[in-house]
């Protein structure tokens, strides 16, 4: 049992924080969010030229290899300043189940993903599903050589500037049966493809997709309906992970402005730390830190276990333990600021922002509870 | 980075494990198992046992009984007796005087003393709580006067552990009353068999006697009973809390609650005749505290990966985190455990306690339920009340 990172992960840190430190201060995310598509195509490129984007793919596929610890590691610190690049769509969702389709696929794309010129999304949600994975009534067909798509996903992230879309659809079988979907990697600009990009609440974007009549060529064809879901799945897990290292980063940041305000904030002429009341509700975001920070750590060990009952359990109470963590720190947070937090002009909103939202994607504190409950087994 | 424990740290598990279960008296074992307290035979000998095998004071320099084992095996040790479940030694003599004689004392004391705790021939009680006092400890008014070679001791102590067994009992004492607050303390050791020593059960609110007032009424103690210097005594207080503050958390014993709360609600059953553990409710509850556990489970190995990394000596400021965490989690299993119990708590048989051939009312498990979770609220008051530890954390780590 050790808590040690390796010199090379200890690099990937430093080097991530660094640059982050230097070009991405609250000001200067306000200025690469009103960049053209809502974020810095800039900063994507250092991301390049640092081998942020190179991470999980393997050396082979012109990778770094890297595994759980490594994305963990550039969350945290995306998190910390609240970036608002498609790291997630792009890297760890497209690239995690790009990373593991057929060869001729990954020669294919990985080159642009890796050299920042290729985006990826995952299209996977749809309007009825909530939060049930296996919730698919995208259509697919077989059409002689060809796959044929018909169906509407919901809340692509950063689908409006992505160049090539992971698809779910089903091939077979009921609604929510979780044999009978396929992935296919479709490009965005295909006939039949129609996007509708719009903001998010945490300053990104996403967009609502929709697939008629979109033909696909077999070779297309990532995981077949045997297999669609468990991948899926796996991918799904890896990105709760990383997601819940980036919230660790973000409540992080933003207890140490809430510490920070209330060591320098006066009121009836006092700083307003000194009051014991104030303090013990830091003390408890501290405590609720800590704990998301332990999770965020045990679903990072958990991220690429095999076992997918295990897996998926660990994750989900990581899950949990973030969400109720990023809940109460986000309003104490606010709380604590006053009137300020309550502005745009101030970072503590923004980080609250982004960590409700956080709560709420790959299903909330009440989806993965139930999860937890409903399973047996050791955590 | 890998959270697993070694190869080797797992094979010692298993050792510990093999042990306990091979050497622990299968009534000792029940009687925890059933929710009740370990009888003082139950706790003698078992520490005899853990004596001869030469696991009596792991923690302890190895001169004096220590085994060498590193913070993570100790941990495993610890664990591993919680949830057995085991009697844990008795934490006066094991975890608080004896690591302080062993630092401080003289060598006359140590010779004396710690072999007589690592076998548990003397039981040590616990003089620092006065009336009034709280959990500003530092504000001590029983009073040591020296008269030749004795000191002269007249106050109160009080909730003192299980202080009806006990042989010794550590205590802060005044020694000088112009001093300021912290520097006028000093470290005594005193024979409980001492000439005006007066015990006086306190009964708490499930009805147990566990703690006591001691009163001292002008009692002659040797004055090589002092530990250390004079005056110094705070120092080795801080000292001793520091090493108090490293068990609390009590991951084991919430876990072996855990596995008991899975077992019976799955057994007894809900109002529509169910398990309980098919009340969506209810499954939610146990499932909040597994992560609960888990996140501190977590959060102890981060204490004892640092620990190991710095050396000794530097209390962790995640410490705090364990005592709030591990109270709240443990006071809420005790909860869960007596929600199980439903209207089964409610009867009130202490006599049972004893052994008694009438049969209990409702299940034999059921009946202690609301008695364990009485006394489970003391868990958030002592070793530092949690609203102490919110103080600590936010003076010693948020800097306000």
């Amino acid at each position: 049992m050790d808590f040690d990172l390796s010199e090379e992960q200890n690099l990937l840190r430093q080097s991530a924080e660094r640059l982050l430190a230097d070009q991405y201060d609250f000001e200067a995310r306000k200025q690469h969010g009103q960049d053209e598509p809502g974020w810095s195509r800039a900063m994507w490129a250092k991301f390049a030229e640092l081998g942020l984007l190179a991470i999980p793919f393997s050396e082979e596929d012109g990778g770094l290899g890297g595994g759980p610890v490594e994305l963990m590691l550039v969350a945290e610190a995306m998190g910390a300043k609240l970036t608002l690049e498609p790291y997630l769509p792009t890297v760890i969702l497209g690239g995690g189940i790009l990373r593991r389709a057929p060869e001729s696929l990954r020669q294919r794309w990985l080159e642009g993903v890796i050299a920042g010129t290729t985006l990826l999304s995952l299209a996977h949600a749809e309007r009825q599903a909530r939060f049930t994975l296996s919730d698919v009534a995208t259509r697919v067909r077989l059409d002689g050589d060809h796959y044929v798509l018909d169906g509407d996903k919901s809340l692509v992230l950063a689908g409006d500037s992505a160049d090539a879309l992971v698809v779910t659809a089903r091939l077979n079988g009921e609604r929510r049966d979780e044999g009978g979907i396929v992935l296919l990697l479709v490009d965005a600009k295909a006939e039949g493809v129609t996007r509708n990009g719009y903001a998010t609440q945490d300053g990104r974007r996403a967009a609502e997709i929709q697939f008629r009549n979109v033909r696909v060529s077999q070779d297309n064809l990532i995981a077949g309906p045997e297999t669609g879901f468990a991948l899926l799945q796996a991918v799904t897990d890896e990105a709760i992970a990383a997601l819940c290292a980036e919230a660790v980063g973000a409540m992080s940041a933003i207890s140490g402005l809430t510490v920070e305000y209330l060591k320098t904030r006066k009121q009836f002429g006092v700083p307003i730390g000194s009051f014991q009341a104030l303090q013990h509700r830091a003390s408890d975001m501290y405590v609720e830190l800590e704990q998301a920070r332990s999770m965020a750590l045990f679903a990072t060990m958990m991220a690429a276990e095999q076992d997918a009952a295990k897996r998926g359990r660990a994750i989900s109470a990581a899950k949990v333990q973030i969400g109720r963590s990023a809940r109460q720190i986000g309003q104490e947070a606010i709380q604590l600021h006053g009137g300020i937090g309550m502005t745009m002009e101030a970072a503590v909103g923004h980080y609250f922002k982004r960590l409700t939202m956080i709560e709420l994607m790959f299903g909330d504190t009440d989806h993965h509870l139930r999860r937890v409950a409903e399973t047996v087994g050791p955590l | 980075m890998d959270l697993r424990f070694t190869d080797e740290e797992v094979a010692f598990r298993q050792e510990v494990r093999d042990f306990i279960a091979t050497n622990l008296p299968a009534e000792t074992r029940e009687r925890l198992q059933s929710g009740h307290h370990p009888t003082r035979d139950d706790i003698v000998n078992w520490q005899r046992i853990l004596n001869e095998k030469g696991w009596a004071v792991p923690h302890w320099p190895e001169e004096w009984g220590g085994t060498g084992w590193g913070p993570v095996k100790q941990y495993i040790f610890r664990e591993e007796l919680q949830s057995a479940p085991a009697p844990e030694p008795l934490a006066f003599g094991v975890y608080m005087v004896g690591p302080v004689i062993a630092e401080y004392g003289s060598e006359e004391q140590k010779k004396r003393f710690l072999p007589r705790i690592a076998n548990l021939d003397d039981w040590w009680c616990q003089g620092f709580s006065e009336p009034g006092a709280g959990s500003d400890l530092a504000s001590v008014r029983t009073t040591a006067v020296r008269d030749g070679d004795h000191y002269i001791v007249n106050g109160q102590k009080t909730w003192t552990t299980l202080g009806q067994y006990a042989d010794w009992i550590f205590c802060l004492v005044r020694t000088d009353k112009e001093a300021k607050k912290q520097s006028g303390i000093s470290f005594l050791l005193i024979d409980m068999k001492s000439p005006g020593i007066t015990l006086r059960p306190i009964v708490t609110i499930d009805g147990g006697r566990e703690v006591n007032e001691v009163f001292f009424d002008d009692v002659r103690v040797p004055a090589d009973q002092l530990v250390g210097e004079e005056n110094r005594g705070w120092d080795y207080a801080k000292f001793l809390l520091s090493n108090e503050r490293v068990g609390i958390a009590r991951i084991g014993v919430s876990k072996e609650r855990l596995r008991r709360i899975r077992e019976l609600s799955a057994s007894e059953h809900a109002s529509d005749g169910t398990p309980l553990i098919s009340d969506p409710r209810f499954a939610e509850k146990i499932a909040e505290v597994e992560i609960d556990l888990k996140a501190l489970e977590i959060t102890q190995m981060r204490v004892l990966a640092a620990e190991r990394a710095e050396g000794k000596g530097k209390p962790n400021p995640l410490s705090s985190i364990l005592k709030l965490k591990g109270s709240q989690i443990q006071q809420r299993t005790t909860e869960l455990l007596m929600e199980i119990a439903g209207p089964y708590a409610l009867a009130y048989e202490p006599e049972r306690e004893e052994g008694s051939n009438e049969p209990p009312i409702g299940p034999e498990w059921a009946g202690l339920s609301a008695s364990t979770y009485f006394n489970a609220r003391k868990v958030s008051i002592y070793g530092g009340s949690n609203e102490i530890q919110r103080n600590i954390i936010a003076k010693a780590i948020l800097g306000l």
